[in-house]
Protein backbone atom coordinates (compact mmCIF):
# COMPACT_ATOMS: atom_id res chain seq x y z
CA UNK A 1 0.00 0.00 0.00
CA UNK A 2 3.05 2.35 -0.68
CA UNK A 3 2.76 5.09 -2.26
CA UNK A 4 4.64 7.90 -3.63
CA UNK A 5 6.95 6.77 -0.90
CA UNK A 6 4.32 7.53 1.88
CA UNK A 7 3.31 4.41 3.84
CA UNK A 8 -0.29 4.08 5.49
CA UNK A 9 1.72 4.12 8.63
CA UNK A 10 2.77 7.61 8.03
CA UNK A 11 -0.25 8.74 6.62
CA UNK A 12 -1.96 8.57 10.50
CA UNK A 13 0.78 10.83 11.53
CA UNK A 14 0.67 13.61 9.06
CA UNK A 15 -3.25 13.71 8.64
CA UNK A 16 -3.82 16.03 10.89
CA UNK A 17 -1.23 18.31 9.26
CA UNK A 18 -3.06 17.94 5.95
CA UNK A 19 -6.52 18.40 7.71
CA UNK A 20 -5.22 22.21 9.24
CA UNK A 21 -3.69 22.54 5.90
CA UNK A 22 -0.54 23.35 7.13
CA UNK A 23 1.95 21.29 4.52
CA UNK A 24 4.01 22.15 1.81
CA UNK A 25 1.95 21.95 -1.90
CA UNK A 26 4.39 19.37 -2.68
CA UNK A 27 3.48 17.09 0.82
CA UNK A 28 0.25 17.65 -0.17
CA UNK A 29 0.17 16.56 -3.30
CA UNK A 30 2.17 13.25 -2.02
CA UNK A 31 -1.00 12.66 0.55
CA UNK A 32 -3.70 13.16 -2.20
CA UNK A 33 -1.76 10.61 -4.72
CA UNK A 34 -1.44 8.18 -1.62
CA UNK A 35 -5.29 8.48 -1.16
CA UNK A 36 -6.43 8.48 -4.46
CA UNK A 37 -5.15 5.06 -4.04
CA UNK A 38 -5.27 3.89 -0.43
CA UNK A 39 -9.20 2.80 0.89
CA UNK A 40 -7.47 2.43 4.43
CA UNK A 41 -6.58 5.76 4.76
CA UNK A 42 -9.55 6.86 3.01
CA UNK A 43 -11.67 5.79 5.67
CA UNK A 44 -9.08 6.53 8.33
CA UNK A 45 -9.05 10.34 6.86
CA UNK A 46 -13.35 9.94 7.05
CA UNK A 47 -12.81 8.85 10.93
CA UNK A 48 -11.13 11.92 11.60
CA UNK A 49 -13.36 14.35 9.91
CA UNK A 50 -16.47 12.52 11.63
CA UNK A 51 -14.38 12.88 14.64
CA UNK A 52 -14.09 16.38 14.62
CA UNK A 53 -18.02 16.98 13.65
CA UNK A 54 -18.76 14.92 16.49
CA UNK A 55 -16.67 16.66 18.61
CA UNK A 56 -17.94 19.71 17.14
CA UNK A 57 -21.56 19.19 18.82
CA UNK A 58 -20.20 18.89 22.33
CA UNK A 59 -22.67 21.36 24.24
CA UNK A 60 -21.02 23.42 27.19
CA UNK A 61 -21.67 23.31 30.66
CA UNK A 62 -24.12 25.87 32.04
CA UNK A 63 -22.56 28.23 34.96
CA UNK A 64 -23.41 28.03 38.51
CA UNK A 65 -26.38 30.93 39.09
CA UNK A 66 -24.12 32.04 41.92
CA UNK A 67 -21.17 32.42 40.47
CA UNK A 68 -22.66 34.93 37.61
CA UNK A 69 -24.23 36.69 40.61
CA UNK A 70 -21.15 37.05 41.89
CA UNK A 71 -19.36 38.15 38.78
CA UNK A 72 -22.37 40.89 38.09
CA UNK A 73 -22.15 42.17 41.72
CA UNK A 74 -18.27 42.12 41.10
CA UNK A 75 -18.77 44.05 37.70
CA UNK A 76 -21.07 46.90 38.89
CA UNK A 77 -18.82 47.48 41.73
CA UNK A 78 -15.57 47.62 39.39
CA UNK A 79 -17.21 49.75 36.56
CA UNK A 80 -19.19 52.00 39.10
CA UNK B 1 -0.36 43.23 22.51
CA UNK B 2 0.76 41.36 19.64
CA UNK B 3 -0.37 41.30 16.40
CA UNK B 4 -2.09 38.17 15.75
CA UNK B 5 -3.22 37.87 12.45
CA UNK B 6 -7.28 38.08 13.84
CA UNK B 7 -8.46 41.61 14.32
CA UNK B 8 -11.34 42.04 16.87
CA UNK B 9 -14.47 41.80 14.66
CA UNK B 10 -16.96 44.72 14.50
CA UNK B 11 -19.03 43.09 17.02
CA UNK B 12 -15.57 42.53 19.18
CA UNK B 13 -15.54 46.30 19.58
CA UNK B 14 -18.99 47.12 19.93
CA UNK B 15 -19.20 44.58 22.74
CA UNK B 16 -15.92 46.92 24.21
CA UNK B 17 -17.80 49.97 24.00
CA UNK B 18 -21.00 48.66 25.70
CA UNK B 19 -19.15 47.25 28.79
CA UNK B 20 -16.67 49.83 29.30
CA UNK B 21 -20.57 52.14 29.42
CA UNK B 22 -21.06 49.67 32.00
CA UNK B 23 -23.80 47.45 30.38
CA UNK B 24 -24.32 44.71 32.48
CA UNK B 25 -26.45 42.70 30.03
CA UNK B 26 -23.36 42.33 27.79
CA UNK B 27 -21.38 41.60 30.61
CA UNK B 28 -23.40 38.64 31.19
CA UNK B 29 -23.37 37.58 28.15
CA UNK B 30 -19.56 37.48 28.00
CA UNK B 31 -19.66 35.70 31.53
CA UNK B 32 -21.82 32.79 29.93
CA UNK B 33 -19.91 32.27 27.09
CA UNK B 34 -16.68 32.32 28.60
CA UNK B 35 -16.66 31.31 32.14
CA UNK B 36 -16.58 27.88 31.96
CA UNK B 37 -13.72 27.95 29.87
CA UNK B 38 -11.91 30.42 31.51
CA UNK B 39 -12.07 28.35 34.39
CA UNK B 40 -10.49 25.46 32.31
CA UNK B 41 -7.09 27.16 31.06
CA UNK B 42 -6.67 28.58 34.94
CA UNK B 43 -7.57 24.87 35.77
CA UNK B 44 -4.28 24.15 33.42
CA UNK B 45 -1.96 25.63 35.82
CA UNK B 46 -3.14 25.29 39.55
CA UNK B 47 -4.45 22.19 40.55
CA UNK B 48 -6.80 23.33 43.25
CA UNK B 49 -10.70 24.07 41.79
CA UNK B 50 -10.74 27.23 44.35
CA UNK B 51 -7.89 28.56 43.34
CA UNK B 52 -8.35 28.10 39.78
CA UNK B 53 -12.02 30.12 40.77
CA UNK B 54 -10.50 32.99 42.33
CA UNK B 55 -8.21 33.41 39.17
CA UNK B 56 -11.04 33.73 37.39
CA UNK B 57 -12.25 35.75 39.07
CA UNK B 58 -9.21 38.22 39.11
CA UNK B 59 -8.74 37.91 35.39
CA UNK B 60 -12.33 39.35 34.77
CA UNK B 61 -11.05 42.03 37.06
CA UNK B 62 -7.90 42.50 34.85
CA UNK B 63 -10.46 42.63 31.84
CA UNK B 64 -12.44 44.99 33.19
CA UNK B 65 -10.14 47.40 33.92
CA UNK B 66 -8.14 46.56 30.76
CA UNK B 67 -11.19 47.35 28.08
CA UNK B 68 -9.22 50.72 28.06
CA UNK B 69 -6.46 49.31 26.41
CA UNK B 70 -8.17 46.98 24.52
CA UNK B 71 -6.58 48.14 20.85
CA UNK B 72 -8.60 45.42 18.66
CA UNK B 73 -5.21 44.26 17.61
CA UNK B 74 -6.32 40.88 18.92
CA UNK B 75 -9.93 39.30 19.00
CA UNK B 76 -12.09 39.88 22.16
CA UNK B 77 -11.79 36.20 23.38
CA UNK B 78 -8.13 35.59 22.68
CA UNK B 79 -7.20 38.80 24.51
CA UNK B 80 -9.39 37.71 27.54
CA UNK B 81 -8.08 33.89 27.31
CA UNK B 82 -4.58 35.45 28.01
CA UNK B 83 -5.37 37.37 30.52
CA UNK B 84 -6.54 34.46 32.78
CA UNK B 85 -3.95 31.72 31.35
CA UNK B 86 -1.11 34.75 32.75
CA UNK B 87 -2.97 34.94 36.02
CA UNK B 88 -3.43 31.50 36.33
CA UNK B 89 0.44 31.04 35.59
CA UNK B 90 1.71 33.56 37.63
CA UNK B 91 -0.49 32.20 40.76
CA UNK B 92 1.32 28.39 40.02
CA UNK B 93 4.47 29.84 40.19
CA UNK B 94 3.75 32.09 43.71
CA UNK B 95 2.04 28.99 45.08
CA UNK B 96 5.08 27.08 44.05
CA UNK B 97 2.71 24.58 42.16
CA UNK B 98 3.58 25.60 38.54
CA UNK B 99 3.46 23.06 36.41
CA UNK B 100 5.99 21.64 34.19
CA UNK B 101 5.14 21.97 29.91
CA UNK B 102 5.99 18.50 29.23
CA UNK B 103 3.28 17.29 31.87
CA UNK B 104 0.55 20.12 30.53
CA UNK B 105 1.42 18.79 27.15
CA UNK B 106 1.59 15.10 27.83
CA UNK B 107 4.87 13.92 27.39
CA UNK B 108 3.49 10.27 25.98
CA UNK B 109 4.75 10.10 22.29
CA UNK B 110 1.37 8.00 21.38
CA UNK B 111 1.14 7.25 18.05
CA UNK B 112 -1.86 8.21 16.54
CA UNK B 113 -3.10 4.76 16.43
CA UNK B 114 -1.24 1.14 17.52
CA UNK B 115 1.43 -0.26 15.58
CA UNK B 116 -0.50 -3.41 15.30
CA UNK B 117 -2.77 -1.70 12.75
CA UNK B 118 0.13 -1.86 10.06
CA UNK B 119 2.09 -4.94 8.44
CA UNK B 120 5.76 -5.04 9.77
CA UNK B 121 8.78 -4.94 7.85
CA UNK B 122 9.02 -8.24 6.99
CA UNK B 123 5.59 -8.43 5.62
CA UNK B 124 4.54 -7.71 2.22
CA UNK B 125 4.12 -4.78 2.30
CA UNK B 126 5.35 -2.99 5.45
CA UNK B 127 3.82 0.50 6.86
CA UNK B 128 0.65 -0.41 5.05
CA UNK B 129 -2.76 -1.50 6.80
CA UNK B 130 -3.36 -5.14 8.06
CA UNK B 131 -7.33 -4.57 8.21
CA UNK B 132 -8.54 -1.73 6.87
CA UNK B 133 -10.22 0.71 9.76
CA UNK B 134 -13.90 0.17 10.09
CA UNK B 135 -16.44 2.62 7.45
CA UNK B 136 -18.21 4.83 9.79
CA UNK B 137 -20.52 5.86 7.38
CA UNK B 138 -22.83 2.52 7.90
CA UNK B 139 -23.60 4.08 10.46
CA UNK B 140 -27.17 5.41 11.32
CA UNK B 141 -27.03 9.01 12.53
CA UNK B 142 -29.18 9.09 15.58
CA UNK B 143 -26.40 7.24 16.95
CA UNK B 144 -23.12 8.77 16.20
CA UNK B 145 -24.84 12.12 17.77
CA UNK B 146 -26.66 10.18 20.37
CA UNK B 147 -26.24 10.83 23.92
CA UNK B 148 -23.74 7.86 24.65
CA UNK B 149 -21.50 9.05 21.51
CA UNK B 150 -21.34 12.42 23.18
CA UNK B 151 -20.51 11.32 26.64
CA UNK B 152 -17.80 8.63 25.13
CA UNK B 153 -16.48 12.06 23.32
CA UNK B 154 -16.71 14.14 26.41
CA UNK B 155 -14.92 11.63 28.63
CA UNK B 156 -12.27 10.74 26.05
CA UNK B 157 -11.64 14.75 26.36
CA UNK B 158 -11.32 14.67 30.23
CA UNK B 159 -8.65 12.31 30.65
CA UNK B 160 -6.25 13.42 28.03
CA UNK B 161 -3.45 16.03 29.04
CA UNK B 162 -4.61 19.33 30.26
CA UNK B 163 -3.08 21.12 27.16
CA UNK B 164 -4.38 18.69 24.53
CA UNK B 165 -7.44 18.87 25.97
CA UNK B 166 -7.66 22.67 26.05
CA UNK B 167 -6.70 22.95 22.17
CA UNK B 168 -8.98 20.34 21.14
CA UNK B 169 -11.76 21.87 23.09
CA UNK B 170 -11.05 25.25 21.31
CA UNK B 171 -10.36 24.15 17.90
CA UNK B 172 -12.80 21.31 17.93
CA UNK B 173 -15.68 22.18 20.19
CA UNK B 174 -15.86 26.20 19.96
CA UNK B 175 -14.52 25.90 16.57
CA UNK B 176 -11.61 28.72 16.73
CA UNK B 177 -8.90 29.23 14.12
CA UNK B 178 -5.50 27.33 14.80
CA UNK B 179 -4.02 30.88 14.85
CA UNK B 180 -6.37 32.11 17.83
CA UNK B 181 -6.00 28.91 19.93
CA UNK B 182 -1.69 29.26 19.95
CA UNK B 183 -2.34 33.03 20.53
CA UNK B 184 -4.49 32.79 23.45
CA UNK B 185 -2.51 29.54 24.94
CA UNK B 186 0.76 30.96 23.85
CA UNK B 187 1.54 28.00 21.67
CA UNK B 188 4.25 27.96 18.51
CA UNK B 189 2.13 26.82 15.60
CA UNK B 190 3.70 23.16 15.56
CA UNK B 191 3.43 22.82 18.91
CA UNK B 192 -0.02 23.70 18.38
CA UNK B 193 -1.16 21.20 15.67
CA UNK B 194 0.81 18.63 17.60
CA UNK B 195 -1.41 18.69 20.40
CA UNK B 196 -4.47 19.25 18.45
CA UNK B 197 -3.15 16.13 16.30
CA UNK B 198 -2.70 13.46 19.62
CA UNK B 199 -5.92 15.09 21.15
CA UNK B 200 -7.64 14.23 17.97
CA UNK B 201 -6.11 10.80 17.63
CA UNK B 202 -6.80 9.72 20.60
CA UNK B 203 -10.85 11.08 20.59
CA UNK B 204 -11.03 9.06 17.14
CA UNK B 205 -9.56 6.00 19.02
CA UNK B 206 -12.17 6.38 21.93
CA UNK B 207 -14.94 6.59 19.34
CA UNK B 208 -13.64 3.96 17.47
CA UNK B 209 -13.74 1.63 20.32
CA UNK B 210 -17.23 2.55 20.91
CA UNK B 211 -18.78 2.82 17.49
CA UNK B 212 -17.57 -0.90 16.65
CA UNK B 213 -19.31 -2.51 19.89
CA UNK B 214 -21.73 -4.62 18.74
CA UNK B 215 -20.26 -4.68 14.98
CA UNK B 216 -18.63 -7.85 13.78
CA UNK B 217 -14.84 -6.25 12.33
Amino acid sequence: MSMQGLTCHEMVEIITDYLEEAMRPEDRRRVEAHLAGCEGCTTYLEQMRETIRLTGRLTEEQIPEVQKRQLLDAFRTWTR
Amino acid sequence: MRNTGVLASPADLSIVQRLRAGDETTFMMLVEQHQAEMLRIARMYLSSRAVAEEAVQEAWLGIIKGLDRFEGRSSLRTWMYRIVANVAKTRGQREGRSVPFSSLAGDDVAPAIDAEWFQAATDRAPGGWRTFPDDWRGIPEDRLIGYETMQRIGRAIDLLPPMQAEVLRLRDVLGWTSQEVRNALDLSETNQRVLLHRARSRVRRELDTYLSEGRDR
